[in-house]
């Protein structure tokens, strides 16, 4: 199914990529902070494909704990590798803003220290998985599920503690021309991460097949 | 003059911290009337940060990542798919 889907899925995300920065472009400025608020676009966007790709790693983690499913687990690391690259895109661009809009490039608020956190929390998982040999899979998994559980909290640390980063309020109370734009790069991250954790997925798929393949040779 | 001594000491000694506060006697800028005065940096960076660029760093970063990972995530299947056939070809030949 998703093998014949896939193509499909990535022509359709590669034109949404392509069409998207005119959307960007044509979008109204925004009055306070005028040219920069555009990374929001790309900004909140790949945070929420951030905390989807969490929630999968977590949920993976979960049903691997308890039933020892090895499809659960690939889902588990390929969601933690996404949480990492698409974390560090949300880590690197919402500083660019920041500098323009804030005057720092960094605030230790709850909002940009609990995402920081939560990016090490996966990263540990994975440095975990590495290194840390026999039974680090179970291990590493209980670590997942500490990342997924941080996701609310990141998502409602802007409206329980005073920051500056804005409120999760904004994305409803966006106007017509933005919210268009908005939820057009929403749906095309959300596809592009499907789609890479489809494709992440097959090469940990891969992995364990040929490691079987070893064992029958050394047997 | 036995008078006038000491008190001239006092009065020194009265005025020394009006002395101490006044501010540092450091050379007024009237550079910036005459001339101008280059610096290795901006003074203040916040000002002079310009947006478009901040943007473009933004948006290149995303696309590079993006693309570079996927790169990364083909790259490392193909990978493994070349080693599998190598370790089936190693089966088949071997009979092991």
């Amino acid at each position: 199914m998703m093998k014949k889907l896939f193509p499909i899925m990535a022509i359709v995300a590669a034109a949404m990529f392509a069409y998207a920065p005119f959307l960007i472009l044509n979008a109204p400025y925004e009055s306070t902070m005028g040219l920069v608020q555009k990374i929001f676009y790309f900004h909140a966007a790949n945070g929420m494909a951030m905390f989807l790709a969490a929630f999968v790693s977590g949920i993976g983690s979960a049903i691997f704990l308890f039933t020892r499913k090895p499809w659960a687990d690939r889902l588990a690391v390929a969601g933690a590798e996404l949480t990492i690259m698409i974390g560090l895109i949300v880590l690197v661009t919402g500083p660019l803003w920041a500098r323009k809009a804030w005057g720092v490039w960094w605030q230790w608020d709850a909002r940009l220290t609990s995402t920081l956190v939560m990016w090490l929390i996966f990263n540990a998982y994975l440095l975990l998985r590495r290194y840390g040999g026999p039974g680090s899979d179970r291990l590493a998994a209980a670590v997942a599920l500490f990342g997924m559980a941080n996701v609310p909290f990141v998502y409602w640390s802007v409206n329980v503690w005073r920051t500056l980063h804005p409120k999760t309020s904004v994305i409803p109370s966006l106007q017509p021309g933005m919210r268009g734009p908005f939820w057009f790069c929403v749906v095309a991250f959300l596809l592009v991460s499907v789609l890479i954790l489809a494709l992440r997925t097959e090469l940990e798929k891969r992995r364990q097949e040929l490691d079987e393949l070893y064992l029958a040779v050394e047997e | 003059m036995k008078r006038i001594i000491p008190t001239i000491v006092m009065v020194l000694v009265l005025a020394a911290p009006v002395f101490a506060q006044q501010p540092p006697t450091t050379p007024t800028p009237a550079a910036a009337q005459d001339g101008f005065v280059p610096v290795d940096a901006p003074m203040n960076a916040q000002d002079t940060m310009p947006a478009p660029r901040l943007v473009a760093i933004a948006y290149g970063f995303i696309w590079v990542v993006l693309f570079g990972y996927v790169w990364s995530v083909r790259s490392r299947l193909g990978k493994v798919e070349r080693e599998m056939e190598a370790v089936t070809r190693r089966i088949r030949t071997t009979g092991k």
